[in-house]
């Protein structure tokens, strides 16, 4: 007989799992839907990606990117798809928070709230 | 060549990178960048951008076919993610100051010892090792199914394996790979974890390593949605096809074929970044 808390992780985890593809396929529909308009807008135009400039300051944060979404552009509304895909991990490392905290296994909520912090730093701390 | 042709071109090359990724076990991120930079002659800074990302969606979109194997352990997962993630700063940090011929050199090393690490024989599953007091003051023993019953295991040399952690979560923020080789050896060699159980806590770590360096690459610039949307779409289209024929297919000779590739591209990158052509 298996211990009571190892099927509710394994239940978490199975919700979690399919969570996480719902979050991934999102992302690639929303990928597919700017990178229909920005191939018809844009589908002659020669490529330089051999010359790096770096994005413009529009494409390199969550407020350009919504607004260049809102506006219909092809590159904004891929650049909000690809920030959703960078969304999935974070999400399932917000539900260990609080599949830790269910358990009162407190080193590891202690532990998951340092990696989230780390992953809010990174995405919010020079781009918002 | 028009934004058209080579956004079909890149399509196919991610997608066929992304099912022989999967179906070897060697993830198709390590082919990506010197595909990209080598074929396609894209700034290695963009390369590797493309690259991060689609990491985490072939992390997250196979996360849901191994749950359900039960075999991954959320606390040995989290408790190296505190290594990976800040590793992953670290390495963000440094791809912006250091120069792109040393980028493409760091790139060429890794490679080959992706290549090597995948030729090598994995360690045998030792029973029965005494629990570790660091592990077991920090819940890392665990057990996973096996046969009829559970089977559990102990876990050793923690502080190594946070280490050799630190190094991969670095080396992934630098390159924009998964580095899930270098992940895999840190647990499997170094902590002793059942083979299975590594490689697919390993998959969970790899989307929430990248997403600590996505952020930075994303406010830097280095990524780019007409580059990175062809070769998200084919990685994860690819990966997806891959893990379902995986079952029906003999892949020895593709793993082989494969690590054969990835050795003429290790040393493609070092030639090209000794040269100074990247």
């Amino acid at each position: 007989m298996l211990p009571e808390k190892q099927w509710t992780d394994q239940g978490i985890e199975n919700v979690l799992g399919n969570l996480l593809r719902a979050g991934v396929l999102l992302s690639a529909f929303v990928v597919s839907i700017g990178a229909i308009i920005y191939l018809l807008r844009h589908g002659h135009a020669p490529v330089d990606y051999w010359i790096f400039r770096g994005e413009p300051a529009d494409l390199r944060g969550l407020r350009g990117i919504v607004r260049d979404c809102l506006a219909l552009r092809g590159r904004g509304i891929i650049q909000f798809g690809l920030l959703l895909l960078i969304a999935t991990p974070v999400v399932r490392v917000v539900f260990s928070i609080l599949a830790f905290a269910k358990e009162r296994d407190s080193i590891y909520v202690v532990f998951t709230l340092a990696v989230f912090s780390i992953l809010l730093y990174s995405l919010l701390g020079s781009s918002f | 060549m028009s934004v058209l042709e080579f956004s079909l071109l890149v399509f196919v090359s991610s997608l066929i990178a992304g099912l022989v990724g999967a179906l070897t076990g060697l993830g198709g991120g390590v082919v990506l960048v010197p595909l990209l930079t080598l074929f396609f002659k894209v700034d290695i800074r963009y390369a590797i951008g493309a690259s991060l990302v689609s990491v985490i969606a072939t992390s997250s979109g196979a996360a849901a076919a191994y749950v359900k194997e039960g075999f991954s352990n959320i606390r040995i997962g989290m408790f190296l993610e505190i290594a990976t993630t800040t590793g992953a700063l670290l390495g963000a940090n440094l791809a912006t100051r250091v120069s792109t011929q040393s980028l493409a050199i760091v790139f060429g090393a890794a490679l080959l010892f992706s290549a090597y690490f995948s030729r090598k024989p994995r360690s045998l599953a030792e029973r029965n090792l005494p629990p570790d007091a660091w592990a077991t003051r920090l819940h890392l023993n665990g057990s996973f199914p096996d046969g009829e019953g559970r089977r559990s295991y102990n876990v050793q040399h923690v502080p190594a394996g946070w280490a050799l952690m630190f190094g991969a979560g670095t080396l992934s923020g630098l390159l924009g790979i998964g580095s899930g080789a270098m992940k895999v050896l840190a647990m499997d060699q170094a902590m002793k974890i059942p083979f299975k159980v590594s490689t697919t806590t390993s998959n969970f770590m790899i989307g929430v390593t990248a997403a600590a360096s996505a952020g930075i690459y994303l406010s830097r610039g280095y990524i780019d949605p007409g580059l990175a949307m062809p070769v998200m779409l084919g990685v994860l289209g690819g990966s997806l096809l891959g893990a379902k024929l995986l079952v029906k297919l003999h892949v020895k000779w593709l793993r082989l074929g494969f690590s054969i590739v990835i050795v003429l591209l290790a040393f493609e990158m070092l030639y090209n970044g000794i040269t100074g052509k990247i």
